[in-house]
């Protein structure tokens, strides 16, 4: 058994008890044993002076693509995982379109069992809707729930066909998780390569007009209605998809959403240059857009932030904008870009940045985590809001480079993840002064 | 290189000044006469080597590059990519790093993706001409459309020129809108909305939606190539119906206030987007745009190795034979004659 640690004196913010203030944290067999003022460390305890950082539940990342089985030179679930752990994460899922499919329960085990061997963050599989993620066939979801899996998606890809999404929410209902779609009307995103606007107009790009996600996203509102199913949709890009969440969220359609950091802090502008780095899918959209999803984001409209972390080859985006694939990786900058755009700009408090990117997402796939109450498993991040650091991909520990932040100074950090009672990353001091020799 | 007036690349007329794009302009007017001559060739670039690079069939900008470095010397080299290590899936890193690894001073680059011009021009330290990327930009198709439409009319200031057509997929719209604006003509873009990109106005442009309202306001029409697959793919009905609502017709100019100028950027469709007798009649000036192309291409060749724009005021200032050749006589070894 892992020694117990005291994070002593840190500003303590558990958005799921309302609680903010200076407090100690008593971690022992993996579990949250007490939060309080001057507690007692046992002892053999570790004790932590974590005075002027922040003590938080562990941050929740529902939308990552961890590329393993398949793709292991961009990522595994080793190299994603330590990723995670830097950036504050202790919990993720991982987004089924791997090489094979993550389509039964053979291959959901399998990611549970690489994770556990790598032992950093927690990994929750996230299976395929339709089997090889082809659109088809339903995939065996009691089978891969049995397995580990939370959800069903066949994110990197639309589900088409409305009659499967249909059935696809009819038969998830019986297991109690949500299917998770990726909005984008094919034939009218066919082809498009950034947001349909001025600057594709300018640069002679290929656009995805706003409508193509928010054709999808009212056709499963209305789906989610019919059935009395929970959709989840993933990273909402557009004001309109917006407005279409938060009416049926008013009629108690059952319906949740996330947003990306990149879709919060970054407009269709970041394509200029033809800078590949800026190109993923959804694309990112207007100013208009980013302030609707930052209001949304507060309001609870949108229900938490997700990185949709989508690692690729380090040649791979050095190709014509056309070429270039979709994604860029998220896991190590996602707190300090929400940090920076969103609390340092005054739109938000820390409390409700961390509400969104643990409490929120943990609680809507019924994830451990999300909370320091009593019991709770120790997944806990210290966070250094007072750091800037300039974003150097060469120091990621993600096996991968494509982000469109890197030269960036952002704020914000983590400086220490724990994960079930475990250190699973610990920031190194980055500019501090080398310890004077003892004389 | 980075040449004193133009920077190192020329990508598009978007990122010009005014007054580089009147500079190039203006240098095309003495290399006019080069072309004229019964040996047409001065030695303003020799030694240089450049690369046609074409990803993409094209005929007449190649044969037009081609002509303009021959009529200055340079050594060339024409890469098309049929054939080519670039067809083979030689990425596009490789292929710049191959050409700097080569050491040649400049490259001409015609490519269907957009930017790729300039992928390369931020890769390479030769200096990279855009010869139409993707549907971005055609910068010397623009600056040739410019000199021409200034040779008719003696000035661009205060015309209005009208691109005519699929505006969407074209290049030439894009580099006709800057270079135009830049200079203070109005521009209108007239065609079906399933051919126009969505926000075009906000560049300050006006928008017709019928030839005959375009044909009654504008002074210039520039009529640009509706590519034959656009019908496949649905953004038309038929050429059949796009010639009688959208074609430029001998009948709808005889309706025009005043003497239209017809421009179009080749290849032609006749009896598609223009009609034969327009393109052959007395409004057109096909040929001069042609003509045109060599010598602004040469302008830009000319500036981008380094060489002077004095000589080209010069040459305008003077009456003939022009200071240019003069200077050139005086200023290296080995008369051009
Ligand atoms: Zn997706
Ligand atoms: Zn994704």
């Amino acid at each position: 058994m892992t020694r117990p640690i005291v994070l002593r004196g840190g500003r303590v913010i558990d958005p799921s008890r309302d609680f903010d203030q200076t407090a100690d944290v008593l971690i022992q067999d993996g579990r949250i044993a007490a939060v309080g003022v001057g507690l007692g460390a046992p002892d053999e305890a570790e004790v932590r002076d974590v005075r002027g950082g922040v003590v938080a539940p562990g941050l929740v990342d529902i939308h990552v693509h961890l590329r393993e089985p398949g793709n292991e030179d961009v990522e595994t679930i080793a190299s994603g995982t330590r990723a995670a752990a830097a950036g504050g994460f202790t919990a993720v899922c991982a987004m089924p379109n791997t090489d094979p499919v993550t389509d039964n329960q053979a291959a959901v085990g399998f990611i549970v069992r690489q994770a556990t061997l790598a032992g950093l963050t927690r990994v929750y599989p996230i299976g395929a809707i339709s089997v090889g993620q082809k659109g088809e066939q339903l995939s065996e979801f009691g089978e891969m729930v049995g397995a580990g899996a939370v959800a069903v998606s066949d994110d990197g890809k639309p589900v088409v066909s409305s009659h499967l999404m249909r059935t696809a929410l009819e038969y998830a209902r019986t297991f109690d998780i949500p299917v998770a779609d990726h909005c984008e009307e094919p034939t009218l995103a066919s082809g498009g390569v950034m947001h349909e606007g001025l600057v594709a107009a300018r640069l002679g790009l290929k656009g995805i007009p706003a409508a193509a996600e928010e054709i999808m996203v009212e056709r499963d509102i209305l789906l989610a209605q019919l059935t009395g199913a929970h959709v989840h949709l993933c990273h909402v890009s557009t004001r309109g998809s917006v407005d279409l969440i938060r009416r049926a969220k008013e009629q108690g359609i059952r319906v949740t959403a996330e947003v990306t950091p990149h879709h919060l802090a970054l407009t269709d502008g970041a394509c200029e240059g033809y800078d590949t780095h800026a190109k993923m899918n959804p694309p990112l959209r207007e100013a208009a857009d980013v302030a609707a999803l930052r209001a949304a984001l507060k309001e609870g409209v949108i229900d938490c932030v997700a990185s949709d972390h989508a690692p690729h080859a380090y040649d791979a985006k050095e190709a014509a904008f056309d070429d270039a694939p979709f994604g860029i990786i998220g896991l190590e900058t996602a707190f300090a870009v929400a940090y920076t755009e969103l609390v340092e700009s005054g739109l938000f408090t820390l409390p409700e940045l961390i509400a969104r990117m643990s409490t929120a997402p943990a609680k809507l796939l019924a994830l451990a985590g999300g909370t320091l109450g009593p019991a709770a498993p120790a997944d806990v991040v210290v966070l250094d809001v007072t750091a800037r650091w300039k974003v150097d991909p060469t120091l990621f520990f993600s096996k991968s480079r494509n982000t469109p932040f890197a030269g960036r100074t952002l704020a914000g950090r983590a400086a220490l993840t724990v994960v079930g009672g475990k250190v699973v990353h610990e920031a190194k001091a980055r500019g501090a002064p080398a310890p004077a020799p003892s004389p | 290189m980075k040449s004193a007036v133009l920077g190192k690349d020329l990508l598009g007329l978007e990122r010009l000044s005014p007054d580089q794009i009147r500079l190039v302009l203006d240098t095309a007017e003495p290399f006019k006469e080069v072309s004229e001559r019964p040996i047409k060739k001065v030695p303003a670039l020799r030694g240089k080597t450049i690369v046609n690079l074409f990803f993409e069939a094209s005929t007449r900008t190649r044969i037009s590059f081609e002509f303009a470095e021959k009529r200055l010397s340079a050594d060339t080299v024409n890469v098309a990519a049929t054939g080519s290590s670039v067809q083979k899936g030689e990425t596009l890193v490789d292929t710049a790093k191959n050409l700097e690894a080569m050491r040649i001073d400049m490259v001409v680059i015609r490519h269907p993706s957009s930017g790729v011009a300039e992928f390369l021009g931020n890769r390479i330290r030769s200096n990279v001409i855009n010869a139409g990327d993707g549907q971005h930009e055609h910068p010397t198709q623009g600056l040739l459309d410019l000199l021409t439409i200034r040779d008719k009319h003696g000035r661009i200031e205060g015309l209005k020129v009208c691109l005519v057509g699929d505006v969407l997929h074209s290049r030439v719209a894009r580099s006709n809108i800057w270079g135009l604006l830049k200079l203070g003509a109005e521009v209108g873009v007239c065609g079906p909305d399933t051919l126009m990109p969505r926000g075009i106005e906000e560049l300050g442009v006006c928008r017709f939606r019928r030839i005959e309202e375009a044909v009654e306001w504008a002074d210039v029409l520039n009529v640009l190539r509706l590519q034959l697959e656009r019908m496949e793919k649905g953004f038309i009905p038929s050429l059949r119906e796009y010639y009688r609502v959208f074609g430029v017709t001998v009948e709808r100019l005889e309706r025009a206030p005043r003497r239209l100028t017809i421009m179009h950027p080749g290849p032609m469709n006749r009896g598609v987007e223009i009609d034969s007798r327009v393109a052959d009649g007395s409004h057109s000036v096909i040929l001069d745009q042609v003509t045109n192309g060599v010598a602004v291409r040469m302008a830009v060749l000319y500036l981008l190795a380094g060489g002077r724009p004095e000589l080209a005021a010069a040459a305008k200032r003077a009456s003939p034979p022009g200071p240019l050749s003069t200077s050139w006589r005086g200023g290296t070894t080995g008369a051009p004659e």
